[in-house]
């Protein structure tokens, strides 16, 4: 006997939407699990995780702080994964964005103007672009994996930023220690309510994200592009026959999807963080990828899904201060809404069936 | 009458801060997991501490693997709002944030330690004197090696580090003038495994003793394995390494911890840079283990001398790497110098990585 998996002929379209809310209900339900099991009452955890950060007017600013960069980066890998090109390093590509954008104020500090901050969102989108051709010129040319190349960038990224803000970045005002001089005010990303009873840190940022998942939602339904990136991926036999050439695809999704990458890079370098530093992401590269898949690859689910994941952040450490968890609590989260979204996408759209291994009892008759 | 209107008012007014005033609440961000045995779990005694001889006037929190960057303002705003009357940021890279946050919660007393901005008068700043250790088992490497070679595990080129070497090679050096130092930087604070890989490289090379500035205990277990001696940082790492440990710089921020808490309590807390070592009781040595009891005795006699201020570890004549005079005879370092220290002394080989 043995498990199969078979493709569904239909998939209603209740099931469509309500898979990713199933994910999250698994979630929920696992997580109160586990917070019984680690010995505190399920719903005044679930209660501090999910619903406190969500209560005051600061919290509801950090949100969107951390909302932004997941998702201006899995509207990027939205694009890269519906053409079938697994680009897995878009975290070395926030970074070299955030190098390139961040190289403007840091070896001319005396730029000033209202042209420095466009400026640098276009240096950040270049860097982020030109990390992730590589991975696919490689596949392109040698036929190599992707998912491999561009995974092991990240790498080579984070130890070139180490490298620059020890080095020819450091602030030379700065004692010596690892990190950029501060960015001038021309450099920064305003905020949007700083003062009164509204205002928090929450900055341009999430409105920058706004605009790409609009931008992007609609070059992919509604242009030829869009269409070329899904055929691509779908089937691409079909996309040849379209005439649609499947190497120009990966250069274009790799392309794009860098240079959001890139863009939420500069995002967070000249909003949150002000300056260089050794490390400037707490992984938001990879989250992303989660981002992305509960979002079903659709840009506008993915807003909602990037704020899903950054509560998720903010309630891991509001369940530490208020209930005295560890921090692993949240990646426990990301992970098990990562698989609860994986299962319920597949039960979505295969069937389990129970199947009896005829081979299997042929072989051990003879 | 007035004496006795006087002593009503005191009354008054104790009883009125004592009903206003619950438990003072102490709250603490450390850069690393409480188990890493090094950096945040000396820093996370320090608040057991607090906690132990405070008692019922405080309550305390922390915060774990906080990364530094934009995490870390939201996660000390985070503590502001929630009631903590003084906030402890253990890292260096909490910097700017400490300092941004602090501007907007003028109440609420903050003590950043290892940096040196104080942007806002309820900004301190606080750290420790580790050099002073680090001459000292300079002395004990000098005393114990039978090749004359030490290998350092260095993390990162900066001022903190960087002295710690320097202060190192002037230990051993006031011993055996012409003892050697072989230092692999493997730029991480907690990396067992390349620890691991630079602590085998540099036993390879005929080192017999280790010492580093990283905060994992596996150039101790790679020491023992190869029966070679090493010095634990900054917690007692004995467990690892029982006949291997000579001696470790032992990390103690709870002295600092309870007085800077208990100033908040009396209502004394002021704005302050502090940088203590052995006299105050920040910086401790570990047990002297697995040594003959003259060279004890002798690191004993060191800690002392350094501790009554009696012997000063950067005093002259010491020249930089190239040969030209930084100290002269008999002058001290200024405590500016020694914080942004950038350059080797005379007798290092290699050179800094910039």
């Amino acid at each position: 006997m043995r498990l199969e998996l078979e493709r569904r002929p239909r998939i209603a379209w209740w099931a469509e939407l309500g898979a990713p809310l199933i994910a999250l209900a698994m979630t929920v339900v696992i997580g109160a699990i586990l917070f019984a099991a680690l010995g505190h009452p399920p719903l005044r955890a679930l209660h501090a995780y999910f619903i406190e950060p969500l209560s005051e007017i600061w919290s509801l600013h950090e949100l969107t702080i951390k909302a932004a960069p997941l998702i201006i980066i899995a509207v990027g890998l939205s694009v890269c994964f519906r053409s079938n090109n697994w680009n897995i390093g878009a975290e070395g590509q926030f970074v070299l964005g955030a190098i390139f954008a961040s190289a403007l104020p840091i070896l001319w500090p005396s730029a000033a103007g209202a042209w420095v901050l466009p400026a640098m969102l276009l240096l950040g989108m270049l860097g982020g672009a030109l990390w992730a051709a590589i991975p696919a010129l490689l596949k392109n040319r040698f036929g190599t994996n992707e998912i491999l190349v561009s995974l092991m960038l990240v790498y080579v990224a984070g130890l070139f930023l180490d490298w620059l803000v020890r080095g020819p970045f450091r602030n030379p005002e700065g004692y010596n220690f690892p990190e950029s001089r501060n960015f001038g005010a021309d450099a920064i990303l305003p905020e949007i309510i700083s003062t009164g009873i509204y205002g928090g840190r929450a900055n341009y940022g999430i409105v920058v994200a706004l605009i790409v998942a609009v931008i992007v939602w609609f070059m992919l339904a509604r242009t030829l592009r869009g269409f070329e990136i899904t055929i691509t991926g779908a089937s691409p036999r079909a996309a040849r026959f379209a005439g649609f050439d499947s190497k120009r695809t990966t250069l274009f999704a790799f392309l794009f999807c860098g240079a959001l990458a890139g863009l939420a890079g500069t995002v967070e370098v000249t909003g949150a963080i002000g300056q260089l530093r050794p490390s400037i992401s707490p992984g938001y590269g990879f989250t992303a990828i989660i981002v992305a898949f509960l979002g079903r690859l659709n840009p506008l689910a993915i807003v909602v899904a990037g704020f899903v994941l950054a509560l998720s952040y903010l309630g891991g450490e509001a369940t530490q201060i208020s209930l005295g968890l560890t921090d692993e609590i949240t990646r426990v989260f990301q992970g098990v809404l990562l698989f609860a979204v994986l299962a319920s996408d597949t039960l979505i759209r295969y069937r389990v069936r129970l199947t009896r291994p005829h081979y299997a009892a042929k072989e051990t008759a003879r | 009458m007035k004496r006795l209107a006087t002593s009503l008012a005191v009354l008054l007014l104790a009883a009125g801060t004592a009903a206003a005033q619950d438990k003072t609440k102490a709250c603490f961000i450390y850069v690393g997991p409480i188990g890493d045995f090094g950096w945040s779990y000396q820093h996370e005694q320090g608040r057991l501490q607090v906690e132990e001889e405070l008692g019922d006037q405080v309550e305390t929190a922390y915060l774990e693997s906080v990364p530094e960057g934009a995490d870390a303002e939201r996660a000390i705003e985070r503590f502001a709002r929630s009631g903590c009357d003084i906030i402890f940021t253990t890292s260096f890279g909490y910097m700017d944030a400490t300092n941004k946050v602090a501007g907007r919660f003028p109440d609420v007393k903050f003590e950043h330690a290892t940096g040196y901005k104080r942007e806002h008068p309820n900004v301190s700043t606080y750290n420790s004197k580790f050099y002073q250790g680090r001459y000292v088992i300079g002395q004990i490497a000098a005393e114990v090696s039978e090749t004359g070679q030490a290998g350092y595990i260095a993390s990162f080129p900066i001022p903190e580090v960087v002295r710690g070497i320097n202060a190192f090679l002037l230990g051993a050096r006031s011993v055996d003038p012409e003892f050697e130092l072989k230092i692999v930087w493997v730029n991480s604070w907690f990396d067992p495994g390349r620890e691991a890989d630079a602590a085998k490289a540099l036993l390879d090379q005929g080192v017999d003793i280790l010492t580093q500035h990283t905060d994992s205990t596996a150039p101790m277990q790679v020491a023992a394995e190869r029966g070679a001696h090493a010095f634990g940082q900054a917690s007692d790492q004995i467990a690892f390494g029982p006949e291997t440990q000579l001696t470790a710089i032992v990390d103690d921020w709870g002295p600092y911890y309870v007085e800077r808490v208990k100033a908040v309590i009396d209502g004394t807390w002021e704005q302050s840079d502090t940088w203590h070592g052995f006299a105050e009781g920040n910086v401790a040595m570990a047990p002297f283990t697995n040594m003959p009891d003259e060279v004890a005795a002798k690191a004993q006699e060191t800690v002392d001398a350094i501790s009554s201020g009696a012997l000063e570890p950067f005093t002259g004549p010491i020249n930089k790497q190239d040969g030209t005079e930084w100290l002269a005879d008999g002058q001290k370092a200024e405590d500016g110098e020694l914080l942004g220290m950038n350059f080797y002394i005379e007798g290092i080989d290699g050179s800094l990585p910039q």
